[in-house]
């Protein structure tokens, strides 16, 4: 009883911990990038003002827009608390594990892919139609090549659940995987993809014929758009967690060991410093790249995370 | 043009070499179509109101002359030159809503600048047409009215399996100038772009009408806000043509000075926006504190970041400062080193260069025939420079290079800026050199009624052509400003032909050109 007492309150802890840092995270790349740019910025906490005033607005919708239209904003902010729910960062005990395995996860992702795409066609108008095929090129080809990166440490640890992932890979003697290697790099170019970054999309964009993910939620207003930029937020912070877990998981406390806690959270929050910092000079160094080369990109990816499986495969590291 | 030389040209006084003559509709078509076939272009085309007779006007430049034909009409119609220069279509289209005056046989007779703004039977610019605001249509009207109808405007269809229709703008996503794009695409490829302007039309022509001659030159400054010596200069040339004065050396030095810095400062602010259009935001951050220098320099030595009212007929209203000299060299060596590691980071980024080669190609045939000016005109591989090929004080000392290209494509118009930047940091080295002592301006007598003047100044995108016409009590009768999008904007159409839409934004970004300016 009191073991899922302390894991429920483990798992809400660490969901809530991702909810609202997530913004944080946004403005720590944007304030990074600011920076590399010799300017500066915005300040850290300039996700959560856009919040604010995007809730304290009127939420304005066309007259056609239809109950997908309403609904998708609530759809893919549950979606993404349920995926920020099942990756431990801190702890690995967590409650929820089961109800998605890494598997399910990019499941999770598209269900809220979907519901954007459908929502963004649904008003009708030419930039919504245009975000959505660009927005599904792009998933596409990403969706593959993220599947073949969870397939390689899911082989090495032979589980598909996070947890058991990262209690194997975080608290086993060391060892060096060069399958895992390749994983991470076509992990990093998945996560750029799927979070509307450059190379592939310009979060900072206001071109409205060169927009992928803007071009998607350009309908939205008020509350709903607030909800967007959130679930957003907490999905590109949920990527850079997953990409913690399976690829740099030290640190991660084990269920029950309450006294690693505060040293599990300092090295978290050096992480994501260090992972925003990093993708904040990717993204400073490279241009946007024209849409059809977003094929070669993610294929790419595809190929680094099947050589990753092959690696392991054939020299079982 | 030796046909038509012995009867009645005049040469105009002032800063550039031209001739003025006055013909008849059949002469005028003639000498138009002598011109096209000797490779010159037309630099305006413009109407005018004489009470109740109506002219055309039409400028006409080859390599070493520039002529103004002016044709006075019996009734409204004058004959089509559209298909001699295909830049006339759309000022023979504003001719028509301004004036009521109709190219005989002209393929396109659309509106172009009128938005339902004002009733179709009212024009604007005829003296009968007293600019009052009772003149727009009456709100409540137009409110009752469905906007389509009341902008019926029948863009070209093009229909084919799969094509599609997206209509962009003129409200856009983000703080730009209003204007529609019409794309026919298949899937991303562009198989038509059509262009609708005039959003910006404010009534400046009607405006210098009820201005004097010093006054006009506050409004010509303002005709496009990123041209604002250019336009001053023109301005100030063509009052000093029809006053026929000449200012002093020292005050032609300064324009010249305030042109070139006009023109370091946009090039700084557009190789910064293309940067930043192809993902590199680092690009426009160094460009932008570039040009941020710029402005404040400005804003020391001559009183405006941009340069607005400095130059006023007659000569400048401000003298360069005494510390200037040293400050304008100090700039020129700091931004020097600057912009040449910024090139070099541009030609070397792999991502960047592939966004910008081959992409919105205007092949230097193709800029010929449709008339391709300025900046844009040079990076397609053309020799037009009014600077060098049409020189005036203090051009013809100071030896203007021209930068050239031939690819034509977004990174040739990098290219070329980059070249530029390069050739007006020599320039302005010079200038503070050799800048001569003495007056600034010389007064200005008022003019006869009646006097012709023309200005004509390769601003930084192209050349600015201002006409005037004064009119009783130093007064203007008519006044046009012409600005370089007249003649580039149709070419954006052709550029983007079989580039993906995501492309436009640095494409239109690589031409840069102004609504404002055009739309009047």
């Amino acid at each position: 009883m009191l073991t899922s007492f302390a894991s429920f309150l483990s798992q809400l802890a660490q969901t809530l911990l991702v909810v609202l840092v997530a913004p944080l995270m946004l403005g720590w790349v944007s304030q990074c990038r600011a920076w590399l740019q010799n300017r500066s910025g915005p300040g850290l906490l300039q996700p959560y003002r856009v919040l604010f005033k995007l809730f304290d607005k009127d939420a304005l919708m066309a007259h056609n827009a239809s109950a997908i239209f309403r609904g998708a904003p609530y759809i893919q902010f549950g979606c993404m608390v349920l995926a920020a729910s099942v990756v431990p960062i801190i702890e690995t005990n967590l409650l929820f594990a089961p109800a998605a395995d890494v598997i399910a996860l990019v499941g999770v992702f598209a269900l809220a892919r979907v519901f954007s795409a459908l929502a963004a066609m649904d008003a009708g108008t030419s930039f919504g139609s245009f975000g959505a095929r660009r927005e599904m090129l792009v998933a596409s080809l990403s969706e593959p090549a993220l599947l073949m990166v969870f397939f390689t440490p899911l082989l090495i640890v032979q589980s598909s659940s996070l947890n058991v992932i990262v209690d194997t890979l975080a608290h086993r003697e060391f060892a060096l995987y060069p399958s895992l290697a390749f994983a991470a790099v076509a992990f990093i170019m998945v996560l750029l993809a799927e979070n509307a970054r450059i190379p592939i999309d310009n979060p900072a964009t206001h071109l409205e014929l060169t927009m992928i993910h803007e071009a998607l939620i350009l309908e939205y207003s008020g509350r709903h758009l607030a909800l967007i930029e959130w679930a957003n937020a907490i999905k590109f912070t949920t990527y850079c967690t997953i990409g913690i877990a399976l690829f740099m998981p030290w640190g991660i406390a084990q269920a029950g060991a309450w006294q690693m806690l505060p040293a599990a959270v300092a090295v978290l929050i050096v992480k994501l410093c260090a992972i925003g910092a990093g993708l904040a000079l990717m993204e400073t160094v490279s241009a946007k790249m024209r849409i059809f080369r977003a094929p070669e990109f993610l294929g790419m990816a595809y190929m680094l995370a099947a050589l990753g499986m092959l690696t392991l495969l054939l020299l079982g590291a | 043009m030796q046909e038509f030389s012995p009867i009645g040209s005049e040469p105009l006084s002032g800063a550039v070499v031209a001739r003025h003559a006055r013909v008849d509709a059949r002469r005028w078509r003639v000498c138009c179509e002598d011109f096209a076939t000797r490779g010159g272009r037309l630099v305006a085309l413009w109407g005018s109101d004489s009470g109740g007779s109506y002219e055309m006007h039409a400028a006409l430049a080859d390599a070493d002359d520039l002529v103004v034909l002016t044709v006075p009409l019996a009734g409204t119609a004058y004959p089509n030159i559209s298909d001699l220069f295909p830049a006339a279509i759309r000022m023979q289209r504003a001719a028509q809503d301004l004036l009521g005056l109709v190219a005989d046989g002209a393929a396109d007779t659309r509106k172009w600048l009128r938005h339902a703004a004002w009733p179709a039977d009212t024009f604007p610019l005829r003296k009968s047409t007293v600019a009052t605001e009772s003149q727009t249509i009456d709100n409540k009207e137009k409110n009752s009215q469905e906007p389509a109808a009341m902008d019926a405007y029948s863009f070209v269809q093009v229909s084919g399996d799969g094509v599609h229709e997206i209509p962009v703008g003129p409200v856009h996503a983000g703080t730009i100038e209003p204007g529609h794009f019409r794309f026919s695409i298949v899937g991303e490829r562009v198989l038509r772009l059509e262009e609708r302007l005039g959003y910006k039309h404010k009534g400046i022509e009607k405006r210098f009408e009820q201005l004097s001659l010093m006054e006009g030159a506050k409004l010509a400054a303002r005709v496009s806000g990123d041209s604002a010596a250019a336009f001053g200069w023109a301005y100030a040339m063509a009052v000093e043509s029809a006053v026929d004065v000449t200012p002093p050396p020292r005050a032609l030095w300064l324009r010249a000075l305030l042109l070139e810095r006009e023109r370091i400062a946009n090039h700084l602010g557009d190789l910064g926006f293309l940067g930043n259009d192809a993902g590199l935001a680092f690009g426009l951050s160094q460009f932008l504190i570039l040009k941020e220098d710029v402005l404040r320099l400005n804003q020391a030595l001559f009183g405006h970041r941009y340069l607005m009212d400095v130059i006023v007929p007659g000569g400048v209203a401000r003298d360069f400062p005494d510390d200037g000299v040293a400050r304008v060299r100090e700039e020129c060596a700091r931004l020097e080193e600057t912009v040449r590691r910024l090139n070099q980071i541009y030609d070397e980024h792999a991502g960047l260069q592939d966004r910008f080669a081959e992409c919105g190609r205007v092949t230097p045939e193709l800029a010929a025939q449709l008339g391709l000016i300025g900046q844009a005109a040079r990076a397609s591989g053309l020799t037009c420079d009014v600077r060098v090929t049409h020189s005036c004080v203090p051009y013809r000392e100071l030896e203007a290079k021209i930068a050239s290209h031939k690819a034509g494509d977004v990174a040739a118009r990098v290219a070329v800026r980059f070249a530029e930047i390069a050739e007006s940091i020599r320039l302005l080295r010079l200038i503070v050199d050799r800048l001569p002592l003495g007056d600034i301006a010389v007064p200005l007598l008022s003019p006869p009624a009646g006097k012709f003047g023309i200005g004509w100044v390769e601003g930084w995108r192209g050349d600015v052509f201002v006409a005037l016409e004064t009119g009783p009590d130093g007064r203007i009768v008519r006044l046009h400003p012409r600005d370089p999008s007249w003649h580039n904007w149709p070419l954006l159409e052709h550029a983007i032909l079989g580039n993906i839409v995501p492309d436009f934004p640095l494409i239109n970004k690589s031409f840069n050109l102004s609504y404002a300016g055009q739309d009047l």
